[in-house]
């Protein structure tokens, strides 16, 4: 038998999210027996990567009708497969392409689901999936029931083991109808990798005083190779971008290494952030909550200790 | 144009999170409950908007035991027309989207919200579910959205970036921030509240495809190590040498 992972691709090249799920795929088919296969609509550039984290096989639906990102279309091209394949597990990215697909596959599969995913399956009585709920602040395991099974995996949040498989590419054309949304329009940001899947995150908060500021946290973000994000109120002022926004009503981020300037840690702040490993607060009241959460701290002003720090990060990086 | 506005009942953002009965359920001794606010900021409030611009009704769905009945009064408060409760517990999202689809299929509507997930199982599912089971399409973090007539121009967000679509009614959305702004309801729409129909309806489906076996809260935080203000390159070098993350 076989597990199925369906991988995004961006000009050809596989998302690091779905490698994740690639990868995620691979360990659990590595103790149950299984073949992992993987489907993508439209061409990968290289398999070296999907065999490194351990897909067997390949397969490139194409289909004239999907041009454009289209999860109704894309949802049936997967269960053609499942089905093609007998399989009765799918994976997918806990990304904004799987959170589109995967509800409709569920339907199309009727099969049970576990979105978000932050550990591999448990086998020992029935097959158990750990997330995330209450928006970062507790785990919920949850068993999935029936014969078919889907599960979502969150980014940032699996181990990626490397295999040493050759992924053997096949081509199928599906006939999947025609489409019935019109994208007219597109605003891809640059090729940053996108906040929810950084793996450093620099993040200010109302405490940098106005937009004005924001240069040394961008500063600091280029030279860690960090994506940049910033608390709600921030994003509400209109001071950075709402998709910066990070939090119980923003994004729910897990990064490697959180640095938080001039936010309080308010609760609903925490609930985004506090699954990240490493997190660095620097804010001049030293009673701010935040720091309850922190790995390391910082009490002083942001205007004097950042600059500072992104000369140091620079002499590291010389 | 006939909205439906699907609404999740989820604890307050600063509620504790604690479980009892040896963590297989949430505690909600002395929590307040609120409407998903992505479903009531977001959904509702641009479906009551469409209504008042292009006339129409908005109807509330809710599935889950008479407990919730208060939070859906508040969205009537805040300006729904009436509001439906399909009277069974919440607690697989094919099961909720198969009640919810069962009922819209019957009354036909042109289009059906919901928030793009809820804050306590964070699921992003029911909407998606909801649109396959009607076979309609789905969008799915709806950040903008206009419609004339019967198409409508939405802009939603996708990995990497946003992207405008075209889509004729009806169909199904998931809300995400950017649609519309949070509304507080006033003392007249609290009044009529009290009056406009919430009807409960049995559930059509009782199939459980999973199931919570517990919760656990996270490890608690180590101490914070402080670093002198004075000296932050040794946050840095901390960093690298002792966390390995630089
Ligand atoms: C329903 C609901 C949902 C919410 N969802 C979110 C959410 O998703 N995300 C979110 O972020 N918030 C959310 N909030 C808002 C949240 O409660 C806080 O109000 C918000 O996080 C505060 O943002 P802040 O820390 O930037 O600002 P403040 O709380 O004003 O904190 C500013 C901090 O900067 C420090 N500071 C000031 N000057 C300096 C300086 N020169 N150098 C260093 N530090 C300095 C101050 O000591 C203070 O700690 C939500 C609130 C509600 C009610």
């Amino acid at each position: 038998m076989s597990i199925i992972v369906y991988v995004s691709t961006k000009g050809g090249d596989v998302l690091k999210s779905s490698l994740e799920a690639v990868s995620y795929a691979a360990q659990t088919a590595e103790t149950s027996n299984q073949e992992v296969v993987a489907i993508s609509v439209g061409k990968v550039n290289s398999m070296d990567e999907l065999g490194k984290y351990g897909a067997n096989r390949l397969i490139q639906v194409q289909s004239s009708s999907i041009s454009s990102f289209q999860p109704n279309l894309i949802a049936k091209a997967i269960h053609e497969i499942v089905k093609m394949e007998g399989s009765n597990l799918c994976i997918l990215s806990h990304d904004l392409n799987g959170k589109a697909i995967a509800p409709i596959l569920s339907v199309e599969m009727n099969a049970g689901m576990v979105t978000g995913a932050v550990g591999l399956p448990d086998n020992s009585d029935g097959f158990m999936v750990r997330k995330g709920v209450f928006s970062g602040k507790a785990f919920a395991n949850i068993k999935i029931l029936s014969e078919n099974k889907i599960v979502t995996v969150m980014p940032n949040s699996i181990e990626k083991k490397e295999f040493k498989n050759t992924t053997n590419v096949e081509d199928v054309d599906i006939e999947l109808g025609t489409p019935r949304i019109t994208v007219i329009d597109q605003k891809i940001a640059s090729t940053d990798v996108p906040l929810p899947e950084a793996e450093k995150v620099v993040s200010a908060g109302r405490g940098l005083k106005g937009p004005e500021n924001w240069q040394m946290v961008e500063d600091l973000a280029k030279e860690l190779g960090a994506a940049t994000a910033c608390s709600r109120p921030v994003a509400d002022m209109d001071w950075r971008p709402h998709h910066e926004h990070v939090g119980q009503t923003g994004v729910a981020i897990r990064p490697n290494l959180y640095i938080a300037i001039g936010i309080s840690g308010a609760i609903q702040h925490l609930a985004g952030v506090n699954q990240s490993k490493v997190i660095v607060v620097i804010n001049t009241d030293k009673e701010a909550p935040f720091f309850k959460s922190a790995d390391y701290g910082i009490v002083g002003d942001a205007f004097e200790v950042v600059p500072k720090l992104v000369e140091a990060v620079k002499r590291l990086n010389a | 144009m006939k909205i439906l506005v699907c609404i999740s009942k989820v604890p307050d953002t600063t509620a504790k999170i604690a479980f009892k009965d040896n963590n297989t359920s949430y505690d909600t001794n002395g929590v307040q409950f609120i409407i998903n606010p992505y479903d009531e900021w977001y959904a509702l409030v641009r479906a009551l908007e469409i209504k008042e611009s292009q006339g129409g009704s908005v109807t509330v769905i809710n599935v889950g035991g008479a407990e919730n009945d208060p939070t859906i009064r508040k969205a009537l408060a805040i300006g729904a027309d009436d509001a439906v409760r399909v009277n069974t517990l919440a607690s697989d999202a094919l099961n909720t989207a198969q009640n919810i689809a069962d009922y819209a299929k019957k009354e036909g509507f042109d289009m059906v919200f919901c928030g793009k997930e809820t804050i306590d199982y964070n699921g992003s599912q029911v909407g998606g579910m909801i649109a396959a089971l009607m076979d309609m399409p789905y969008i799915s973090y709806a950040s903008k959205m206009n419609i004339v007539e019967s198409k409508a121009t939405i802009e939603r967000d996708i990995q990497g970036g946003k992207e405008v679509l075209e889509v004729e009614v009806p169909f199904v959305l998931s809300a995400a921030k950017g649609m519309a702004e949070a509304r507080i309801p006033n003392m007249r729409g609290i009044m009529a509240a009290r009056t406009k129909p919430l009807n409960v309806i049995e559930p059509s489906n009782t199939d459980y495809m999973t199931e919570i076996v517990g919760y656990e809260l996270p490890p608690a935080k180590g101490e914070c190590r402080f670093v002198d203000a004075e000296n932050p390159e040794e946050l840095i070098e901390l960093l690298r040498n002792e966390a390995k993350i630089i």
